[in-house]
This record gives structure tokens, sequence and C-alpha cells, in this order.
């Protein structure tokens, strides 16, 4: 065991967490709104909403994402449209490219656990809100969509781990996030079995703040679920 | 050149490779499943029957395995097992780089990982199966092995389809990333493709369809085995 090396080796390896962050944020967040957008399509109960949110996810759910990643990369610079388009400053650059792939890959898992969240606020309440005199809105506003979400939020939370784990995937369209630095390290140094244990563990670390966030945040938002702090003490035994 | 006669089987057509291709990520996907399989069923009986040290390797195994990238492990397998095995050829007096084989380490790479995913799968059956089961067999006598072929494994194979299935279809997702190793499946043969005819839109296009259809049709596969296995079950 080398030690000087593997401390050398994880100091150059977190210069790549910036970006892998970058990477998991803005398709995460992006990648939300699409998916609230689509499970109400999935919901609206209009075939011409439906069938085109159920064709999305079905594509891009039984697609691999680096296929994926290479059809908008490599792909869709074959078209002299896109290329004289203005989206092309960005389709050129693998960021935008990694950024977008993400993005819409995450929307397709994320609809259905949004859908699954929606679906499981019982009917009373809304009819309770009907009652009241809510518009529709209004209901899905104050009484579905939090109450959803909050359900949704633990599936959630396994999505994000999901898509941290992807980044590494842009990798391979040349960003140097934690794993391009370490192919990169592997190729320059030949020790590929220190240099990607070191950056498994940094992932591994990663992904044990996320989930540790996330279940605060459940605890935080189902304060009906937390344990009595008024409760009889256990007997003794 | 059209689209039709680029993808097709005339003499300028990919085809016939992309068709090879496609047997090439069939073959690597049902391999690494099927040590997913051997070693996912080690790793669920370790967890539900082992002593507190078993139990807490198994359980880090599979935490570590789903947390980090999967991308991570097949450079690992690939790399790691060429240069530990070029440092072993080294000690043995050969000189010289020697690389691992590409669909050997891409199977085992997506194979382990699986296992991961298919522990919880079994775990699960498992404690599906009802308990006065187990109970009445060990009441008639039956003893471990036996309770186990008659009563559990049948069980927990039935239960445990469609959680299978859905770890079948991340095993076929994952299996796209060995393309980066070098092995020639579905992938790498679209990369070759695109490389050559400068058509990659075409190409990985072509390369998302038949991975469509492989899920497609394993997905109807799972659906009909899942059917079969439930006929004898009375539902709610």
């Amino acid at each position: 065991m080398d030690l000087a090396f593997l401390g050398e080796t994880f100091v150059t390896l977190l210069g790549g967490v910036p970006l892998l962050l970058q990477l998991t944020f803005f398709s995460v967040s992006i990648g939300a709104v699409f998916a609230v957008a689509l499970a109400l399509m999935r919901l609206s109960g209009n075939p011409l909403l439906d069938y085109p949110a159920r064709g999305y996810v079905f594509v891009f759910r039984g697609t691999p994402l680096l296929v994926q990643i290479f059809l908008i990369y490599y792909g869709l610079g074959q078209f002299p449209e896109i290329r004289q388009s203005i989206a092309w400053p960005f389709l050129r650059q693998p960021y935008w490219c990694a950024i977008l792939a993400l993005t819409l890959n995450t929307a397709a898992y994320a609809t259905e656990i949004i859908r699954g969240g929606i679906l499981s606020v019982p009917f009373g309440q809304i009819e309770a809100a009907r009652a009241c005199g809510m518009s529709r809105t209004m209901i899905f506003r104050r009484i579905i969509l939090p109450q959803g979400l909050r359900t949704a939020l633990p599936a959630y939370g396994n999505e994000i781990i999901l898509m941290t784990r992807a980044t590494a995937l842009a990798s391979v369209i040349t960003l140097m996030e934690v794993t391009g630095i370490a192919s990169k390290l592997v190729s320059e140094t030949f020790r590929a079995i220190e240099v990607f244990a070191c950056a498994g563990a940094i992932y591994l670390f990663i992904n044990f703040l996320i989930s540790r966030a996330i279940a605060w945040a459940e605890r935080r938002l189902s304060p009906q679920a937390a344990p009595q702090s008024a409760a009889a003490p256990e007997p003794a035994r | 050149m059209g689209y039709f006669e680029l993808m097709g089987f005339g003499p300028k057509g990919w085809g016939l490779l992309l068709a090879q291709a496609t047997l090439m990520t069939i073959a690597v996907s049902v391999t690494a499943f099927a040590i997913g399989a051997v070693l996912g069923a080690l790793l669920a009986w370790a967890r539900l029957a082992g002593g507190r040290g078993v139990n807490l390797a198994a359980e880090t195994y599979v935490t570590v395995l789903r947390g980090i990238p999967d991308l991570l492990v097949i450079y690992l397998l690939y790399f790691g097992g060429s240069s530990a095995l070029t440092s072993l050829m080294k000690a043995l007096g050969n000189d010289g780089f020697v690389g691992v084989n590409a669909f050997a380490a891409g199977a085992i790479a997506v194979g382990i990982i699986s296992a991961a995913y298919q522990s919880e799968v079994y775990r699960g059956a498992f404690g599906a199966v009802a308990k006065g089961e187990i109970e009445a067999a060990r009441a008639v006598g039956m003893g471990r092995m036996l309770m186990f072929r008659r009563i559990l494994a049948p069980q927990i194979l039935r239960f445990a389809i469609p959680g299978l299935g859905n770890v079948w279809q991340l095993a076929l997702k994952e299996s796209a990333l060995i393309s980066v190793v070098g092995l020639t499946e579905i992938l790498r043969q679209a990369q070759v493709g695109a490389g050559s005819t400068r058509q990659p839109f075409f190409f990985f296009i072509t390369a998302a369809a038949l991975y469509l259809i492989l899920s497609t049709v394993s997905g109807w596969g799972f659906n009909r085995a899942e059917a079969a296995a439930m006929r004898g079950v009375r539902r709610a």
C-alpha cells in the first residue's frame, strides 16, 4: 500500500467533484420539472396527452443512457439543419449534451415516481377539497402536489443516487468529472486498482450524504410520522 | 445512401454486423445475469441465515455495488484485471502486457452489480413465503435441504419473477457500457458504423431501437413467465 500515492490520487480526483455535482444538480432539478409535467399528462385522462407521455417514458426507460448520450452528442451533428441552428453552440459542447441526456433520462424515471405519489393521495381529501369549493388548480397546488411529492420522496431519493452514479457516463464524451479524471490517471500511472477504488470511495461518500439529506427531508416533511415524544417510556427490563 | 440501404443486409448494408452485435449483447447480458443469479442467491442466503459478520459483509457488498457507478466497476475489472494479470505474468518471468478478455471482464462486472440487486429481490421473495408453510414442513419432519428444495426454492422463484424482470432490464442496459472496453456488442458496432459512414444519428437511433426491441420482447417473456408461475395461486 502506497499511502502517499493514494492521498495524491484522492486529492486529484476531488477536483472532479464540482462537475459531478453540477451535472447531478442540473439534470435532477430540470428533470423534476419535466417529470411533473409528464406525470400530469399521464394522469390527464386525455389520450392526446397520455399516449405521448407513455411513449416518452417507454423509449427513455427502454434504452441505455449511454446510447442516449451518443445520440445527442454525436448523432444530432449529422444534420446540417441542427448545425446551423441557434442551439448548435450548446449541442456542440459535451457539457450541455451530457446535461440534456441526463435530464431527459431522469425525467422518464421520475415521471413514474411522481405519478405513483400523486395516485397515493386519498380520494377523500380531494372530495373534501371539492366540497370546500376549491378549484381544480387550487386542489392540485394545495392538496395533491404537496402530499404526492412527500410520498414520492423516498423513491425520488433513490433516483437522485442513481443519477449521481450515471454522471460517470459523461466521462465517455470527454467530460473530466471523477471517473474521467480517474481513467486519465490510470492511463498515466497504470495503477488501475488503487485509482478506481479511490474514485469509488468518493462516489460512495457522496451518495451516503445524499441519502442522509433525503432521510432528513423525509422526517421534516412528515412530522406526523415521527415517534411521539410524549409516549410512555419503555418499561425497564 | 438512404437509411434502409445503410441498415439493410445488402452488400453495403450493416444489417448483418448489427445482427451479430445484437446476439453478442444477448450473450453477454445472459451470462452476466446468470453470474448475478448465483452470486445474488449466495448473498441473499448470507443476509438471511448468516451470522453477524457474514450478514454485515453481504450488506456492505450490496451497498457498495449499488453506490458506485457501473462504469467504474467495468473499468476496475478490465484495467485492474489486466494490470493484476500483467504483474502476475511478470512474476512468472513473462514480460509484456496481458489484457483480460473484454467479454469476461464485462460479463463479470455487470454480473457482480446484478448480484447486488438480485440478492435484494431474493430476500424480498423469501419474506413473501408464508411462515406457516415453513412451520408445516418442519412439522412433517423435512430436513433443511428437502425443505429448501420442495417448499422454499419453488416459491421464492415464483415471487421473484417480477423483480428479476426489472433486474434483467438493468443488466441488458448496463451491457451497453461494456462497449467502452471494446466488446463488439450493439453500441460498439453502432460506434464503428457511425465513424466509418459519418452518419452517427442513423446508427445510434438503430442501436436505441434494437435495445427497445430486446427490452420489450424480454419484458413480455417475463410477464408470460409470471402468469405461468402464478397460475395455481388464488388472487383476491
